[in-house]
């Protein structure tokens, strides 16, 4: 009969506390709550859980070994399958994959798999548990473009097969949007982020940071200048949306991407580095997804009154459940159904509101989805010192651009079947350069499948 | 890291710079930048490449210290290196695309404010190299910050000089000396300009009259350089442009001037701005 105790809860630190620092939220397991929560685990002889890993971690297994107290087993199981763990452990949506169908969910609370995964990876980084077996050199060279999640996990898998592998990267430091995206207190760079490109780098992959392919390089002089036998793409959806509504270029109208650069890869929050973050006093954040929730409770570390503008409801928020919690604890105000119109300025160009009209759902669609309609004669404004908008992004056409042959479709992504196989020969691409904007683990087993089709297909000329 | 091979004070406040970075040299274009940081803690600051030697494998930039960040990288020494050195970022100028039976048979004018004439040399090095004819008019505040006078001697066609108090050359604007060519019956297929947005504002409104083609290279504000952030917005024909992958050359006369000088300022006016919201704020 296993353990039938409740989910064992996760410390975090007091909302009141972490809205004025850049710490971590959530504090994880210790060694004694960790063995507790594994212990709920039902070790289910078809496990539902690992069908909903994009990566499909043998959750049972390595839950089993912590159990156990065998955490450098656990860590070493989950590696077979995943090169970030204390990154998945964190961001995953986990309610809505591999928790979201473990068995104990039906009539209670799931197994802890996200924060369990977390625990195993950070004890093996405390302990200097490192796992880099890998397959003689079979003199291959394989180039990866960009360094996140979906290039980190090729990488990784091709150099435990005993290929070459150099990754060319834009940004000076590697890690993509866990770098330059993800926030410090959910996702910390220089513990989490910073060791796992170094267990990605501890296999023998090289990082070439600075180097912009499609103008430093070409996916072709790759190819042909520099003798690389394959390359895959995972550059990412790193293009940001903007409305089209007037005032939208006022001085205080940021991206999301920027107002996080900024404050992530650049530490403008952090007084020991260069460059500056402009937050004024209010702020307001155009979206709904974690991208907007990231902004948001960015600015409010930095010291702003911060309000959330969402043109549909609360229950259609795209953000994942526990940020949207995170965030109102923190105390950002959420205005829903609501959505700009325009931005306001002064006479010197500075924003000083937000035009906004209330929104309602309609009808439903053909996809069964209430869109959004205005409010006839509902405007009314919000005032506010800057405007985060955060609208979703899409692919950069810098590379599609500079290599003839590479189909894309009209998102710009970049078209490759489920195996990365995309229009060019010897051209594999995966993550959110294929999909548009999605999540890490999704990125990371695009990563993985198309290191098998790259090995397959140099085996096979 | 990426090598300082060569420096020169070129005058109390211009830093040449030859650094090493093969994998830039090798595909830098005339009209493009780059992007530096001199120290792991530092900004990503963008330098025009005024030069390139794709066999030693080396580009230079030269850099003005006007804040904090551009005096730490005057601050380095030869043998020194810096942090990060990326690119060659933006498009290459337009021309690079014609062949040179076409360029041959052109005429240019390139009109340099200040710094402005270190962009300005690798483009009509390029064009001179083709059988261009080349013009150009650099405009500096005093004698002491004028550059690449040499340089640029050896290889246009005629050179004018201002200095804005006389001290060499003609005294006045680059606008004035424009005007002059203009009304004396120069024509030229096109035309570009490349120095602070101030007077590249002027320099268009100045040629709007003659219709003379021409081209202007914007410096904005810029994080990553690569399409990533949209710090570097500019309205061009009404509709917004990123500086860093559609630019930094467009064409003057879609230019909205005003914006783009308000959002450079973006980060200099935060304290004067913090200031002007109080007295807002009491009547
Ligand atoms: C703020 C934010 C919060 C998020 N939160 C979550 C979350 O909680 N959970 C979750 O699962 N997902 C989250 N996501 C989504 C997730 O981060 C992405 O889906 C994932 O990172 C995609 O991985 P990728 O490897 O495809 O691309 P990216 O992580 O975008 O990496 C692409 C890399 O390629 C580089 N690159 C681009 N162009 C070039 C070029 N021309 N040459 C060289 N290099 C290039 C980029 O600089 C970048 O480093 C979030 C995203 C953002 C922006
Ligand atoms: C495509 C491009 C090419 C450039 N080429 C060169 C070059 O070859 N040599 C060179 O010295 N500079 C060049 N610049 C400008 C250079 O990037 C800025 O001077 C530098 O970023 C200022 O940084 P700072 O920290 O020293 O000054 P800050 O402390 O940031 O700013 C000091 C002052 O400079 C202004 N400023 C900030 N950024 C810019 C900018 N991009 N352009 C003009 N003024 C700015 C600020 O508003 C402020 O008034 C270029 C800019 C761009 C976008
Ligand atoms: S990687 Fe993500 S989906 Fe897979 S087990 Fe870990 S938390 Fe769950
Ligand atoms: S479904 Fe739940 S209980 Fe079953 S093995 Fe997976 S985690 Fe354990
Ligand atoms: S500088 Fe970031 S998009 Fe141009």
């Amino acid at each position: 009969m296993r353990n039938k105790i409740p989910r064992v809860p996760v410390r975090e630190q007091d909302p009141a506390v972490r809205a004025k620092n850049f710490e971590e939220v959530c504090y994880g397991y210790n060694a004694e709550e960790a063995q507790m929560e594994a212990s709920r685990c039902l070790g289910c002889k078809k496990p539902s859980c690992i069908a909903q890993c994009p990566v499909s971690i043998q959750i049972p297994q390595f839950i089993y070994a912590v159990e156990q107290g065998n955490f450098t087993e656990a860590a070493a199981i989950i590696a077979k399958d995943s090169s970030l763990p204390a990154v998945c452990g964190r961001v995953c949506p986990q309610e809505s994959q591999c928790e979201g169908s473990c068995i104990l969910g039906v009539k209670g609370e799931p197994v802890a798999i996200g924060k369990l995964e977390r625990f195993v990876a950070d004890w093996a980084r405390e302990n200097g548990v490192r796992f880099s077996d890998k397959k003689e050199a079979n003199g291959h060279k394989v180039a990866i473009i960009g360094s996140g999640p979906a290039g980190l996990a090729c990488a990784a898998d091709l150099a435990k097969n005993g290929y070459d592998v150099t990754i060319f990267e834009a940004l000076h430091e590697p890690g993509g949007v866990l770098q330059y995206g993800i926030p410090e207190f959910r996702l910390p760079k220089e513990l989490v982020v910073r060791t796992e490109v170094e267990n990605v780098r501890s296999l023998g992959v090289k990082i070439e940071t600075n180097v912009v392919v499609g103008r430093t390089v070409t996916v072709d002089s790759l190819i042909e200048d520099e003798g690389f036998s394959a390359v895959f793409i995972g550059s990412g959806a790193g293009l940001p949306k903007f409305m089209g509504i007037p005032g939208e270029n006022l001085n205080g109208v940021v991206s999301a991407n920027e107002f996080l650069t900024r404050n992530n890869l650049m530490r403008a929050y952090d007084p020991d580095y260069d460059t500056p973050i402009y937050v004024g006093k209010r702020v307001a954040v155009v979206g709904g997804g974690n991208v907007a929730m990231d902004a948001a409770r960015t600015a409010l570390r930095l010291g702003a009154e911060v309000t959330i503008v969402y043109r549909r409801t609360e229950k259609e928020l795209p953000a994942r459940v526990e940020e949207v919690h995170h965030a109102k604890q923190e105390g950002i105000d959420f205005k829903m159904l609501t959505n700009p119109v325009e931005v306001l300025g002064n006479e010197k160009g500075w924003v000083t509101g937000l035009k906004c009209i209330k929104m309602e759902l309609g009808e439903p669609d053909e996809s069964g989805r209430r869109s959004p309609v205005p409010v006839p004669d509902s405007e009314f404004d919000i005032e506010t010192d800057v405007v985060v908008m955060s609208l979703g992004t899409s692919p950069n056409p810098l590379i599609a651009s500079t290599t003839p042959g590479l189909e894309t479709n009209r998102w710009k992504c970049v078209v490759a079947d489920d195996n990365g196989v995309t229009s060019k020969a010897g051209v594999f691409a995966g993550g959110d350069v294929v999909t548009g904007a999605a999540t890490v683990i999704l990125a990371m087993g695009a990563g993985r499948k198309a290191a098998e089709a790259i090995d397959s297909y140099i085996k096979s000329k | 890291m990426y090598k300082i091979i060569k420096k020169a004070d070129l005058t109390p406040i211009t830093t040449l710079m030859e650094v090493d970075a093969p994998r830039m040299a090798h595909s830098a274009q005339p009209g493009q930048f780059l992007i530096v940081r001199a120290h792991d803690k530092g900004e990503r600051i963008p330098l025009t490449i005024c030069d390139f030697d794709r066999e030693k494998g080396s580009v230079t930039i030269v850099t003005q210290v006007v804040g904090a960040s551009s005096r730490q990288i005057c601050h380095l020494n030869e043998g020194d290196s810096f942090t990060d050195f990326a690119g060659p970022l933006g498009q290459p100028s337009e021309f690079i695309h014609k062949n040179s039976k076409e360029l041959s048979e052109m005429k240019f004018l390139f009109i340099a404010g200040g710094l402005g004439t270190a962009p300005v040399y690798p483009q009509v090095k390029f064009l001179h190299s083709m059988g261009a004819k080349v013009d150009v008019i650099i405009g500096a505040k005093n004698k002491d910050l004028l550059i690449f006078e040499n340089e640029m001697r050896s290889i246009c066609d005629n050179l004018y000089i201002c200095t804005d108090d006389g001290s060499y050359g003609k005294k006045g604007l680059v606008t004035e000396m424009l005007k002059e060519l203009m009304d004396s019956g120069k024509t030229y297929d096109q035309a570009v300009a490349i120095g602070p947005m101030i007077m590249m504002k002027f320099v268009t409104l100045t040629a709007k009259p003659y219709n003379l083609p021409l081209i202007v290279s914007l410096n904005t504000l810029m994080v990553d350089g690569t399409g990533m952030c949209g710090a570097c917005r500019v309205s061009v024909g009404g509709k917004t442009k990123f500086a860093c992958v559609d630019g930094p050359e467009f064409d003057a006369y879609q230019v909205d001037f005003d914006e783009a000088m308000r959002r450079q300022m973006m980060y200099k006016n935060i304290e004067v701005e913090a200031d002007h919201k109080c007295k807002i704020g009491l009547h």
